[in-house]
């Protein structure tokens, strides 16, 4: 899925994209637990959360996580959207909270981190 | 000879530098990207990395993370002077933790990162010191 469908479908506002939107993802995650989200996510997924902290931004940079969404509208502070940008991580944000924002994405076929085999696209280089 | 690190570098952290957490962990895996090493083992290096360092933050005064590159082998040692772990059998237990609610807020305190860590060494071991503090060994074959 790109992330052009994911705006659509979240109906997201974009707040930092390196590129334009056609970037791909091939699963997501919904995590709050950090830890979690490192034991149990594979690369070029796309993480939905509800913090807005700098260590979001490190997680998903150590575990080459492909994009953020940060949910029910909860704008992260500059600091951590600086980072993103420093990292060239793109970050949305969605009112939707957290159950129907991945409800959505996985009704459009979006698979979870659990269901889809990692490491069928090309690195980006991150 | 082999054994012979082609490549050696430490950097100290501090403990209770929530803005900083994780810089360490970054430079690693900058330097990694430019020795050419796989995107994959690159991966497993800074999830155990960042875990550790994370921990050192949480839980330590300060303490130093070492990274050393020979050809096939990438080994990072972690020290911290601190509290120590006084059980590490229930350290290492999924689950298991003692952060505080504020760590929580942050997104810690599942009790998954000592077990990530070894989840993504060939080879780990944690020694610690309760009053002093921690010592984490960690191998990643680079294949
Ligand atoms: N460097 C350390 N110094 C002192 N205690 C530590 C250290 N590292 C870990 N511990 C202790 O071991 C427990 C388990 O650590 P672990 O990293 O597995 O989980 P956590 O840090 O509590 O949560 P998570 O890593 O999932 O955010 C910690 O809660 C803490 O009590
Ligand atoms: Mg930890």
């Amino acid at each position: 899925m790109t992330l052009e469908e994911v705006k659509e479908i979240l109906n997201a506002q974009v707040i930092f994209a390196p590129q334009d939107l056609k970037m791909e993802v091939k699963m997501a995650c919904g995590c709050d637990l950090m830890s979690d989200v490192l034991a149990f996510t594979k690369e070029d997924s796309l993480l939905l959360t509800g913090l807005t902290n700098l260590q979001v931004v490190r997680t998903a940079e150590m575990a080459n996580i492909k994009a953020l969404v940060f949910v029910r509208g909860k704008e992260p502070d500059r600091e951590t959207i600086a980072l993103a940008m420093e990292k060239k991580i793109p970050v949305m944000l969605t009112d939707l909270p957290m159950y129907e924002a991945c409800g959505r994405l996985y009704q459009h076929g979006l698979p979870g981190c659990s269901e889809a085999e990692e490491g069928s696209f090309l690195s980006d280089g991150r | 000879m082999g054994a012979e690190p082609c490549f050696q570098e430490t950097f100290s952290i501090s403990g209770g530098d929530f803005t900083n957490a994780g810089e360490v962990s970054s430079r690693v895996k900058k330097i990694l990207q430019e020795l050419g090493v796989a995107t994959k083992v690159i991966r497993r290096v800074t999830i155990a990395t960042y875990e550790a360092e994370m921990n050192v933050v949480w839980y330590a005064r300060k303490g130093t993370l070492t990274i050393s590159v020979t050809p096939h082998l990438l080994r990072i040692n972690v020290q911290d002077e601190g509290e120590g772990i006084a059980d590490i059998e229930l350290a290492m237990r999924e689950g298991y933790s003692t952060a505080s609610p504020e760590i929580r807020e942050m997104g810690f305190g599942a009790g998954m990162g000592l077990p990530n860590i070894k989840k993504n060494s060939d080879e780990f071991h944690v020694s610690s010191v309760v009053g002093q503090g921690t010592n984490l060994d960690i191998v990643i074959r680079r294949q």
